[in-house]
């Protein structure tokens, strides 16, 4: 199955990765008015210093133990992609105890979570990150 | 040869995590599921969530509806396992029939544990709170105008106060011990913990126990007088080990299980609340009754009663909760050396000792925390890590490049 790759050698650390990804989810058509002037809680994070740098997002895991773990049965596998519905997540954050990649993200109120999909349930189609980004360090791809 | 004929008793997360398991090497073996709650496979511990309505009935279903029809499962719901039949390998049922296996599993969680307090039985309006029906008989009794009482300050105590806040007059909270959530959280994080919980209007009695119920009235030990219109009761739960132990598998605190999910009985496993396993952070033997672990332990069973080979020996205690919009998380054991960081908005401690991350408490900012947790279950050496900066933030930064390479590049070193 594709996922989503990063190779830190290739990362700049310019974090466009974070907001082609806020975009992609803000359910917006213009960039400038989904991001301006507001605080973006993207599903992919840019770790690093001023030496390395890389971008770190749900890898989808074979035995994902988010799902195995959710307690309201909302995290599941559909096609390969570790998904969250919504309306049934309780914001308990038991996935983000678990998450050994610190991938899942509790969402901006605290209410519900939130994780990458690989861009299946916003309409962009594709991962976001990997096309935006600017060095190719973001790759989707079968490994 | 022919196929193998499972059955499990119970119906919760250890019981969908052995029907998966089971379901991943065997299509076709008959499965067979029996259960005295008559619903299907519900989330327990949202009963909270559905009083304080954030969730119903349809979305507190732990599986999709169409969950046993698609694993070919046969539920039995609202039929009792009255007694197993090691020798005949058979299950007794309440409705007189029995039900015949190959492979069997005990899932049958734990039960509410009521400590004897004088009066209990005068009390006319008293509740448990862990399953559906306890939250729907305590839903129909409270009316804004009610006085609760609960007894006992842990989790399902306090889930219990924040799902009924809102729907009653007030909520008090009276516990032996003297902070709240004791076995998950140590005096500080507990006192942080308690005063937000206390500024949404629930107030506790800690350090102090009921000595007797005249009524609707608790007279505690101190001698404290609290008057009440509904008394939930939520001091403990205790395995259900009857049916494993009298069917001749070895019951300590908890059915006892090695690391496939199988006890000491041929054919027999067994799962979740109602066993005790080694929590890989202490060493000792316990029970350790969160979902998650159910789930391991089913599907582990599952896998092996199917004929294949799964192994679960990373348990751990670990805990994750919201109070009042308040995030808490905690897993592992807390002996050893400490390491604290405290601002006026998150308590966090973590704990090592022989050079192993051993437990921690994030309260407020719990981001990330599944990195932490890793370094417990995988008892990754902390000389291998920049414990340093990990432990200001979690972070894959504080891995080498290599074990990076590995984590996120999906390329085996």
């Amino acid at each position: 199955m594709k996922r989503v790759y990063v190779n830190e050698k290739w990362c700049l650390g310019c974090h466009l990765c974070e907001y082609n990804c806020a975009f992609a989810n803000s359910g917006e058509t213009d960039m400038v008015r989904a991001l301006q002037d507001v605080r973006i809680y993207p599903r992919i994070r840019v770790e690093g210093d001023n030496r390395v740098s890389f971008a770190v997002s749900c890898r989808h895991c074979s035995e994902p133990i988010c799902v195995k773990s959710c307690i309201a049965g909302a995290l599941s596998v559909r096609d390969g992609v570790v998904r969250c519905d919504r309306e049934k997540c309780v914001g308990c954050f038991t996935c983000v105890l678990v998450c050994p990649y610190g991938a899942v993200m509790p969402a901006p109120d605290g209410s519900v979570i939130r994780k990458c999909e690989l861009c299946t349930d916003n309409g962009f189609g594709e991962p976001a990150c990997v096309k935006g980004c600017p060095n190719g360090a973001i790759v989707f791809e079968e490994r | 040869m022919s196929a193998l004929r499972y059955v499990i008793i119970g119906n919760s997360a250890a019981a969908v995590g052995c029907v998966e398991g089971i379901r991943s090497v065997d299509r076709e073996g008959p499965v067979a599921v029996v259960s005295d709650e008559p619903y299907p496979v519900y989330s327990r511990p949202l009963i909270s969530y559905l009083l304080e309505g954030k969730t119903d009935l349809e979305h507190m279903k732990y599986r999709p509806d169409d969950f046993y029809e698609k694993n070919g499962v046969k539920a039995l719901l609202g039929v009792r396992a009255e007694r197993i039949d090691a020798a005949g390998k058979r299950v007794l049922l309440s409705t007189g029939e029995s039900l015949p296996y190959d492979r069997l599993l005990v899932a049958t969680g734990s039960r509410p544990f009521v400590p004897p307090m004088a009066g209990l039985e005068t009390v006319g309006k008293k509740f448990s709170f862990m399953k559906l029906d306890d939250a729907r008989a305590l839903q129909a009794a409270l009316t804004p105008e009610s006085r609760v009482l609960i007894v006992g300050a842990g989790l399902i105590g306090l889930k219990c106060a924040e799902g009924i806040r809102r729907l009653v007059r007030s909520v008090e909270v009276v516990d032996l011990a003297d902070r709240i959530l004791p076995s998950v959280l140590d005096a500080e994080g507990a006192a942080a913990v308690r005063k937000h919980i206390e500024a949404q209007g629930v107030s506790f009695t800690l350090g102090d126990s009921v000595a007797k119920f005249e009524g609707n009235l608790a007279t505690l030990k101190s001698g404290k007088r609290i008057p009440f219109d509904a008394l939930v009761l939520a001091v403990g739960v205790r395995p259900n080990t009857r049916l494993a132990a009298e069917a001749g598998c070895r019951v300590g605190r908890g059915v006892a299980v090695d690391a496939r999910s199988a006890t000491t009985v041929p054919d027999i496993y067994a799962a979740g609340d109602c066993c005790e396993c080694r929590d890989i952070s202490s060493g000792a033997d316990h029970i350790i009754a969160i979902l998650p672990n159910a789930y391991f332990q089913g599907e582990t069973a599952g896998v092996n009663m199917a004929g294949g080979e799964k192994r679960f020996e990373k348990a751990i205690p670990m805990n994750s909760a919201g109070f009042f919009g308040l995030h808490v998380i905690t897993a592992g054991s807390y002996e050893g050396e400490a390491w604290v960081e405290r601002t006026d908005r998150s308590y966090k401690k973590l704990v090592s000792k022989d050079n192993l991350l051993k437990g921690f408490i994030l309260v407020g900012d719990v981001a990330r925390a599944g990195i932490y947790t890793a370094l417990i279950r995988e008892r990754t050496p902390l000389d291998t890590i920049d414990y340093e900066l990990i432990r200001r933030q979690p972070q894959l930064m504080a891995f080498s490049r290599g074990k990076r390479a590995e984590m996120l590049g999906g390329i085996r070193a």
